[in-house]
């Protein structure tokens, strides 16, 4: 069954009259229970495509389905609950709430879908376990480490159990031994059947993954299982 | 999202955020207590004229001789003794057909008044009976003037508070004592109940003879003044006219522009004197309105500071799944709430000011309800409005250019 179905996705920038083209009309499909890594020299349009993914940010042209769904023409309203039920984004830089608890930020995403407090603080706690952060949940996001704060940000990601995970340069901010420690969760995510989309430069992280899409100039260049 | 959460969410990110929390609420705080504060003082100075006029007698209307000044020319001839006795004697009769309840002739003048060693250079008011009603005199001790005290043109005086004081260190035992009055030997027979007032008029700093007394002792025929009391519920103008054109035809004078007499009611006295404090008012709302200003400013200041940071929690609660109506409800439960709080703590503040200033004044002064409605008001909508416009607009970026704004 395909999670992700991706059909001439075409994202173009006018800024001053100049345009460019981060995304040249890129087709190609996703597996459920796949884990992609997506690689490729910067500015060669692999945020690009992830925000379109993630629901973040809406294509010039072309079409995508998110398991079954076609959401490149849905309403603003309709994308938010999409970004709140299906997908778990991780960003590079964490982007937890400032001076924020660990388990309020992990429960953010239950809020905005009105999930009953009590079910909040109990799924919470269980996703920080799942990510060995089970004696840091009251500390705030500016008292953890990069790789603590990263790990937040994963079990926030599947606060919702989203269908797809999507991760852009997880580990770029962080340090070889925290960066194993994350890949180590995706792995064990991924063993559990999670579908997982990540942008890497590092070819020690996307070794983890199954499969390689490497992007050039807005346009794939390789497809690889491995 | 729950109301409750709405809330929680707000009261977090003020906690959160104490030092941006406490400098917007200082601009309100300020802003609404000074507003408050300078709106009530100016009020009240208003209110207390007014009750203070009204202490010197209700429905009042007062006859004095001479002309009066129009254009700056006098409009006619008319010397300072052509109020007489009789003059109040001939409109007391014609009462009930004049809408009049009490008329009250006086003859006022200033003496040299001494006890034993003990001298004062104060006001002697030659009065009736009707001077008690008219003037609404209460007494704190003894007895106002009686019918047989002007009958037997008797040496008798009432004392204001303010001359007794002077006069006897012990004012419970002045009853019965002897002042002189140029040399004339007075029997104190009451005391008056203070009406507060300053300056020359002061109804506190008077002594009353009786009217017969004081024509004789002077060598007088006329009266200084008619004071009267019009019927309760009847337009005192009209009452003035009435009576006007009466003494008009006493005095055998046709044209109203050659009377030889002035006279005002205590609606125009009232409204010069408002018209007075409404310019002091109007003066204290101005500054009052640069404070709220400059608070307003302060927490527009503190709002518009923040919006990068603030601009990319927006972009992450989107990508979360929040849709631009809930950010914006957030936003603006979190000025409501800023608001609420610093304006309940600007009012508190605003009647700690006032009752400072009420003190060091001396005078009475009370918070009144347009004051706090005005302040409250414009500082709550400079809040939320600068709360909610960056909110608004950023709520309406794509997550991701929110998550990228610097
Ligand atoms: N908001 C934007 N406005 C204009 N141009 C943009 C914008 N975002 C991206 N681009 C352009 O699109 C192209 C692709 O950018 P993108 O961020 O997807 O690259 P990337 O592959 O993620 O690079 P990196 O590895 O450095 O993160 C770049 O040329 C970039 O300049
Ligand atoms: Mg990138």
């Amino acid at each position: 069954m395909l999670m992700i179905e991706a059909n001439k996705l075409r994202k173009e920038y006018h800024i001053e009259g100049v345009e460019t083209v981060a995304l040249a009309d890129v087709t190609f499909s996703i597996a459920k229970g796949e884990f992609v890594a997506i690689m490729g020299p910067s500015g060669s349009g692999k945020s690009t495509l992830m925000h379109i993914l993630g629901a973040l940010d809406q294509p010039t042209s072309g079409t995508y389905v998110l398991d079954g769904q076609d959401i490149s023409h849905v309403s603003d309203r309709d994308l938010a609950g999409i970004r709140n039920r299906k997908i778990g984004f991780v960003f590079q830089s964490y982007n937890l709430l400032p001076r924020t608890p660990a388990i309020k930020n992990v429960m953010l995403p239950m809020m905005y879908a009105n999930v009953v407090p009590a079910e909040r603080t109990e799924r919470a706690a269980k996703l920080l376990t799942l990510v060995g952060l089970h004696d840091r949940m009251g500390h705030r996001s500016n008292q953890l480490s990069g790789g603590q704060q990263q790990r937040v940000a994963i079990a926030r990601a599947l606060a919702l159990d989203p269908a797809i995970i999507l991760a852009d340069e997880p580990t770029g901010n962080l340090a070889t031994t925290q960066a194993e420690e994350i890949m180590h969760i995706f792995r064990d995510l991924h063993n559990e059947g999670h579908t997982i989309v990540m942008i890497t430069h590092e070819p020690s992280v996307a070794r983890y993954a199954k499969r390689v899409i490497t992007l050039r100039d807005g346009r794939i260049v390789s497809d690889q299982k491995q | 999202m729950r109301v409750l959460d709405l809330l929680t969410t707000a009261t977090d990110s003020l906690r959160l955020n104490k030092m941006r929390t406490a400098l917007a609420m200082l601009g309100i705080v300020i802003g609404i207590g000074a507003v408050i504060a300078l709106i009530s003082l100016g009020q009240s100075s208003q209110n207390s004229v007014a009750s203070q006029i009204n202490s010197l007698g209700k429905n009042l209307i007062t006859i004095s001789p001479g002309a009066t000044v129009s254009g700056g020319v006098r409009g006619a001839a008319g010397g300072r003794t052509t109020l007489t006795l009789d003059n109040a004697q001939k409109i007391a009769e014609a009462a009930s057909s004049l809408s009049i309840a009490a008329v009250s002739p006086e003859y006022s003048t200033r003496s040299q008044v001494t006890v034993s060693t003990t001298n004062t250079n104060t006001q002697i008011i030659g009065g009736t009976t009707s001077y008690e009603n008219v003037h609404a005199v209460t007494m704190s001790s003894g007895s106002f003037i009686g019918q047989s005290d002007l009958d037997s043109s008797a040496k008798v005086a009432v004392l204001g508070p303010t001359v007794a004081s002077t006069l006897f260190s012990d004012t419970t035992s002045a009853i019965g004592q002897t002042i002189r009055i140029n040399r004339t030997a007075f029997r104190v027979i009451g005391i008056m109940t203070a009406k507060g007032g300053t300056g020359f008029q002061n109804p506190d700093d008077m002594i009353i003879i009786p009217l017969t007394t004081a024509q004789q002792k002077y060598g007088v025929k006329n009266v200084s003044s008619i004071a009267i009391t019009a019927n309760d519920g009847v337009d005192l103008t009209t009452v003035e006219n009435q009576v006007g054109s009466y003494l008009l035809t006493l005095h055998n004078i046709s044209d109203t522009s050659s009377a030889d007499f002035t006279i005002r009611n205590q609606q125009d006295l009232i409204g010069a004197a408002t018209k007075v404090t409404s310019t002091l008012t109007a003066l204290l709302s101005g500054i009052a309105a640069i404070s709220l200003l400059v608070g307003g400013i302060g927490i527009m200041n503190i709002m518009l500071v923040t919006v990068i940071e603030r601009t990319r929690e927006i972009g992450l609660r989107k990508a979360l799944g929040a849709t631009s109506g809930v950010v914006i409800t957030q936003f603006l439960t979190e000025s409501i709430f800023l608001t609420v709080i610093g304006g309940a703590l600007g009012i508190v503040l605003g009647g700690i000011l006032t009752a400072i200033a009420a003190k060091v004044l001396n005078m009475s002064a009370s918070l009144t309800v347009p004051a706090i409605v005005l302040a409250v008001g414009v500082s709550a909508g400079i809040g939320i409005i600068f709360g909610w416009y960056p909110a608004q607009k950023a709520a309406h970026l794509s997550p991701i250019d929110a998550l990228r704004f610097e």
